[in-house]
């Protein structure tokens, strides 16, 4: 199958006056249509640095160094800065976590939805527009009353309904979810997945569910990209990674995860994830890691392929293979 | 907004109008002073009439105005008064009402001060939205600085400053006046510059005097609003830099500001009484000052009241249009 999304070595680099900070350092991903990951690790690991670079949203003093976000056929860092514009919503599509905040509390649904409409389509009428996006509404599960309502007369759950209904509204192939579930009650989330979920199936998107909760990530996504500092650590299937995690900390992650059968003991990772300013030679996470080496030291270890298609970034098995 | 609610502001006003009144009306019986006997007492004195005739007088004028009846009488006399506009009459400038004193000021009052507060309004809030939005131009985004320089200094020191250098220095303006001596007022496009070049000055003042407050709490709002999701989902739509400005930016920035608008209005009367009276305008301000030099009591609750009444006339009407431009206090 082709792939509609190519992520080749995407670098990111923020100009802080105390240095540069590499937010996220050659990070390469593919995903083919249908296809769902989630995208999991600590806060600033670049979860959503990554989020933003695929939108091409960085902001001075950031900047996106090299590397390319190719989808479908278009490489959307050789964008100019109105294609990239029109390419938003059209190609590439950006779920915020917008139970709260992410709807103007002055203007309708309606008009939030039109004036995206607007943005990318020339001249189409009210009424094709207004029917446009009541479609959309309906296809979230929101009654086609909501086009004329405005966001504080809704709940959580529908607010978030509404926030994917306009991230589909124009029919991408990649849809980037950023926490989509959080700050709703679990019933709720479980709607908003399946919501998620369905929408994705009929438009045959591929999606990148970003997000802490590792529970949510098994039930819904095919594969698991663990990130560290900017990097990729470990990229497999959902099942590969909850039962037989290879990363150090894609296991130190599994296994921090509360479980009934150690009931009241937490595992954590001792330490804390370094600041990108200051990172650690050679592997990032050796400072906090069970099987450092003398290499992980001084070298980077690279992400490699192993058996069965799944990659890891970890000088333990470099060594072996 | 339900019709209740908008009866319920209006009674509201009505009560505030009346307490106002109460209390304008209790205060001159609280001291005691007698304005009539003030009046005739100094005509006395200058003109010289006998005491018996003086009394006579004053007895026969205290009854005219209604002076001899009880209290209560006269407080219900006084408030039938107000609820038929009238406000009584000018005891110095007899036989004018104390309406048609107001009436014939009130253009140049509204004029100068309603002109000037929307103008700085707009000014200021253009420039501090304009100032906090990182992707407008820079030098765009440093004019609003100066302005803030002004915000400790009162309109009334700007205009003293401004009549000296610019009127009385430059002879660019001037000096003060509602319009050249010798023009006689009528509908000409003549006479309405005339008219303006004479306001400009009192306009710069209170506008610069203004301004910075509006730049502040703009430029404040906006950095808090920029920083809200909507703003940043409204990009993720890839909708025009332009567009997010106008309906996400800056709609929701502006809602704090307008009720301070009228807050704003408030002020301006203060600090407009004293500029009318150094440029010598024949505003509200004016009569107001005239009236207290003269003890001319009767003008000077009827100004009283009526500026009470205008400015909380303007609060119930700010309250009754705030739900067009937040639906969120529709309800």
């Amino acid at each position: 199958m082709e792939p509609v999304l190519r992520i080749n070595n995407l670098q990111v680099t923020y100009y802080t006056d105390a240095g540069r900070a590499r937010a996220l350092d050659g990070v390469s991903l593919t995903l083919n249509a249908g296809e769902k990951l989630g995208l999991v690790g600590e806060s600033g690991s670049g979860k959503s640095t990554m989020a933003l670079a695929m939108m091409h949203m960085i902001k001075p003093p950031g900047r996106i160094e090299e590397g390319q976000v190719i989808v479908g056929d278009t490489d959307l860092t050789t964008l100019t800065k109105e294609e990239m514009l029109k390419a938003r919503l059209e190609k590439i599509t950006y779920i915020p976590q917008g139970a709260m905040n992410s709807l103007n509390p002055v203007m309708r649904i309606g008009a939030q939805m039109v004036d995206a409409i607007k943005a990318h389509y020339k001249s189409p009428s009210k009424a094709e527009m207004a029917e446009m996006s009541m479609d959309s509404l309906e296809s979230v599960d929101l009654d086609r009353s909501v086009f004329k309502m405005y966001p504080h007369e809704l709940s959580g759950g529908m607010k978030q309904r509404v926030c994917i209904a306009i991230g589909i509204l124009l029919k991408p192939q990649v849809i980037i979810a950023d926490e989509p579930t959080s700050a709703l009650d679990v019933v709720t989330q479980r709607q908003v997945m399946e919501t998620i979920d369905r929408v994705q199936e009929t438009l045959g998107a591929a999606i990148i569910l970003i997000g802490h909760d590792m529970g949510l990530m098994a039930q819904f996504v095919d594969k698991v990209a663990v990130m560290y500092t900017g990097r990729l650590m470990e990229l497999s299937t959902v099942r590969e990674m909850f039962t037989n995690p290879q990363h150090p900390y894609a296991q130190a992650l599994i296994s921090s995860l509360p479980s009934l059968d150690n009931k009241g003991v937490f595992q954590g990772i001792p330490g804390l994830a370094p600041a990108l300013l200051r990172l650690p030679s050679g592997c990032a996470f050796h400072p906090r890691c069970q099987h450092t080496t003398e290499i992980c030291t001084t070298m980077l270890p690279r992400l490699e392929q192993m058996e069965g298609g799944r990659m890891v970034a970890c000088h333990l098995y470099t060594e072996q293979v | 907004m339900s019709i209740r609610k908008v009866i319920e502001r209006l009674l509201f006003l009505v009560v505030v109008i009346w307490t106002a009144s109460t209390i304008t009306f209790f205060i001159p019986r609280i001291s005691k002073r007698n304005p009539i006997r003030e009046r005739f007492g100094q005509l006395a004195r200058t003109g010289g009439f006998s005491p018996d005739e003086l009394e006579i007088i004053i007895e026969s004028y205290s009854q005219k105005f209604g002076l001899d009846k009880p209290l209560w009488e006269q407080y219900a006399d006084y408030i039938g008064g107000i609820a038929r506009l009238d406000l009584g009459v000018s005891l110095y400038q007899y036989p004018k009402t104390v309406l048609e004193l107001i009436q014939e000021a009130i253009p140049w009052t509204l004029g100068l001060l309603v002109v000037s507060t929307i103008l700085s309004f707009i000014i200021g809030n253009s420039l501090g939205a304009v100032a906090a939005w990182p992707r407008a131009p820079r030098w765009l985004r440093s004019i609003a600085t100066p302005f803030i320089l002004f915000m400790g200094v009162p309109p009334v020191l700007l205009a003293v400053f401004l009549l000296f250098f610019v009127a009385f220095r430059l002879k660019a303006l001037p000096l003060g006046g509602a319009y050249s001596i010798g023009v006689i007022p009528d509908q000409s496009l003549e006479f309405y510059l005339d008219v303006l070049r004479h306001q400009l000055l009192p306009a710069l003042a209170l506008i610069f005097g203004t301004v910075g407050g509006w730049v502040l709490s703009m430029r404040g709002m906006g950095v808090t609003i920029q920083g809200e999701d909507y703003v940043l989902f409204a990009e993720h739509k890839g909708l025009s830099g332009f567009t997010i400005f106008r309906d996400y930016y800056l709609r929701n920035a502006l809602l704090p500001q307008v009720t301070g608008f009228a807050l704003a209005l408030g002020n301006m009367v203060t600090s407009g009484i004293v500029i009318e009276q150094l440029f010598g305008l024949p505003g509200i301000g004016t009569v107001l000052y005239n009236a207290i030099k003269a003890n001319d009591y009767l003008v000077i609750y009827g100004v009283v009241l009526f500026i009470t009444i205008a400015i909380a006339t303007l609060m119930v009407m700010v309250e009754l249009l705030y739900p067009l431009i937040d639906p969120r206090i529709r309800e």
